[in-house]
């Protein structure tokens, strides 16, 4: 039966209520993630999310259910799983370098000084932070705080990434920006990644497939959403593409009006929806030939305006 | 921002003078006597000593005292800097002793609710004891009045450490504990890497308090226990009715106090960080 990288099967939750009774958060929860797949999760505030991510992490227990990752239960935290925060988590009296050293050396503790500082400088590098190897975290701005975060989590090389809404705290132009670099880091290492987002473009830029949660108490995750649009993805460029309309408007649809009704299949695995199924076919060539041009010129004028 | 630090050290010197200028015209000697009282007659004519010498005498005998701290002539006339040798000795044993247990207990404490639970009772019925209340049952145990001294610095600097590094501990925050969980570090790695830096400024602070009271506190205990140290030495120029000396002295135990607390003063910068 397992065959998937990894397989949540009936996870839920349950707190006191305060007044005697029992409050469950989620029920139920089941999905599967295959090895190099980029999995967003959405729901609203208090569905349950974080503490989902946090069982993963083997941070947090559920209160029924598992988790079994490449045929072994998931039990604890540990090196295999990566972790980035919300709040970026970085040793404040460790310098930026440190911080990934810190990782590294956790990881590969039978690795040389010289091949430890290699190896966390090229992540740094990835981030764009080779010129802040030596400054605390106090010192740089917090979109800074979040490379190093996600540098330490790839440092590592886990077989799963579990990202907890890293860029809820940074502002819109921050947040595109490292968005970019997220991308481009996924494509060159096609890790498997599990994130929290808020944000439906964040998701669709992101992901593989989208799953969508219902509304707490009992939260579901009710449905899984397919992303039909080709890798590598650019922020500019990902408006064009006729699927993205498509889906977004189905996400921000389930998140306005549904969520509070919506309930996976009979089995509790989510519906598999597929919001932009045949919209390559249904596209006129001719309107396809026009997007593709405007597609060009558009990136032609990003790229004038980077030069600039 | 300099011109603030010379205003601030110009108007230091001017205080200064001006205090000892008060005081020097407080303690001039009185004038002609018309005559001496029945006391001063018992007591063999007016004694200088008995009045409050002034700064140009407590000076004079500092600049003396100074340019020899160490000579050793006998039990009862030492020089300062030994007098003070021996109480930095004693507050510094019976420091380090009371860290060597205050530390690795607290962490104890601040790492387990409960240990925490458990220990909480003891700690606070000890913690206001006066540390001068051993001494009679220390004098008695110990039958050594330089380890009972040392004794009494243990006691009284081991609690700010003990609380100051259960209660640091104990609120690391839980993000970094994940951080360690996450890379799979054992609990030994854990406390050495994680919750000892995080925990370090509180602990210096703790430290930082206890080495000051246990400098308040060898004073008294060595006026208590006599022999040697800095307590002693006052205590035993105010039998000799020698009040330059004592206020000399006063001043010294001022300087020292001040340099150990700022040497951990230091220290704390050092393990200090921003989040
Ligand atoms: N210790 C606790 N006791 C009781 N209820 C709790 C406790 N911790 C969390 N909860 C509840 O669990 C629910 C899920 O919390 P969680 O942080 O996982 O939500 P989330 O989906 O990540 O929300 P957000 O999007 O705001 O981050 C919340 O409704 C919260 O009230
Ligand atoms: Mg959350």
């Amino acid at each position: 039966m397992s065959k998937s990288f990894l397989e949540v099967d009936g996870l839920s939750k349950v707190y006191p209520d305060g007044q005697g009774g029992e409050l469950t958060v989620f029920e139920d929860i089941r999905f599967a993630l295959e090895k190099g797949e980029f999995v967003c999760i959405i729901g609203h505030s208090g569905c349950g999310k974080s503490t989902i991510l946090n069982v993963l992490a083997g941070l947090d227990e559920a209160s029924a259910g598992n988790v079994v990752m490449n045929g072994k239960e998931i039990k604890g935290p540990g090196l295999e799983r990566g972790v980035v925060f919300q709040n970026y988590s970085l040793l404040p009296w460790k310098t930026t370098l440190n911080n990934i050293v810190f990782a590294v050396r956790a990881r590969w503790p039978e690795w040389s000084k010289d091949k430890v500082k290699e190896h966390s400088e090229r992540y740094l590098k990835m981030v764009g932070l080779d010129h802040a190897l030596n400054r605390k975290p106090s010192q740089l701005s917090g979109g800074m705080r979040q490379r190093v975060s996600i540098a330490r989590a790839f440092a590592t090389q886990p077989e799963l990434l579990l990202l907890d809404e890293p860029f809820g705290a940074l502002d819109a132009l921050t947040r595109g920006v490292i968005q970019d670099e997220l991308v481009k880091i996924w494509e060159e290492t096609r890790q498997t990644v599990f994130m929290i987002t808020h944000d439906v473009d964040e998701a669709i830029l992101l992901s593989d497939r989208i799953f969508l949660m219902s509304n707490g108490p009992n939260a579901r995750i009710a449905e899984s959403v397919k992303v039909d649009i080709p890798h590598p993805r650019a922020r500019a460029t990902i408006f064009q593409n006729p699927a993205y309309h498509k889906t977004r408007d189905y996400l921000v649809d389930f998140l306005v009006n549904r969520s509070g009704s919506a309930l996976p299949e009979k089995d509790g695995t989510p519906k598999i929806v597929e919001p932009a199924q045949g919209v390559a076919q249904a596209t006129p060539a001719s309107a396809d030939a026009e997007t593709e041009s405007d597609s060009e010129s558009e990136s032609d004028t990003a790229a004038r305006a980077v030069n600039a | 921002m300099a011109s603030l630090n010379v205003r601030a050290a110009l108007l230091s010197v001017s205080f200064l003078i001006l205090a000892l200028g008060l005081w020097e015209m407080a303690t001039q000697p009185p004038e002609a006597q018309t005559g001496l009282t029945e006391y001063e007659m018992l007591m063999g004519g007016v004694e200088q000593e008995s009045r409050v010498p002034p700064p140009s005498a407590v000076i004079k005998l500092a600049w003396a005292e100074l340019s020899d701290p160490f000579y050793d002539a006998g039990a009862n006339d030492k020089g300062i800097g030994i007098q003070l040798a021996y109480s930095v000795y004693r507050v510094l044993t019976g420091y380090l002793a009371a860290m060597a247990i205050a530390l690795p207990v607290g962490f104890l404490i601040g790492m387990s609710p409960l240990m925490y639970k458990a220990l909480n009772p003891y700690i606070q019925v000890l913690r206001p004891i006066s540390p001068l209340a051993w001494m009679p049952l220390a004098l008695f145990i110990i039958q050594d009045s330089d380890a009972s001294a040392i004794f009494v610095i243990f006691i009284c600097s081991i609690w700010p450490m003990l609380l100051n590094t259960a209660f640091g501990v104990a609120n690391v925050r839980q993000d970094w504990v994940n951080v360690a969980r996450t890379h799979e570090l054992g609990p030994l790695r854990t406390a050495i890497t994680v919750i000892l830096p995080a925990a370090a400024p509180t602990i210096l602070t703790g430290m930082r308090i206890s080495i000051g009271i246990a400098w308040l506190v060898i004073v008294a205990a060595e006026m208590l226990v006599g022999g040697t140290g800095i307590g002693y030495y006052v205590w035993n120029e105010w039998n000799n009715l020698d009040l330059a000396s004592v206020i000399f002295s006063i001043l010294m135990i001022g300087v020292v106090g001040m340099l150990l607390d700022l040497a951990l003063g230091k220290a704390q910068k050092l393990v200090e960080y921003n989040e």
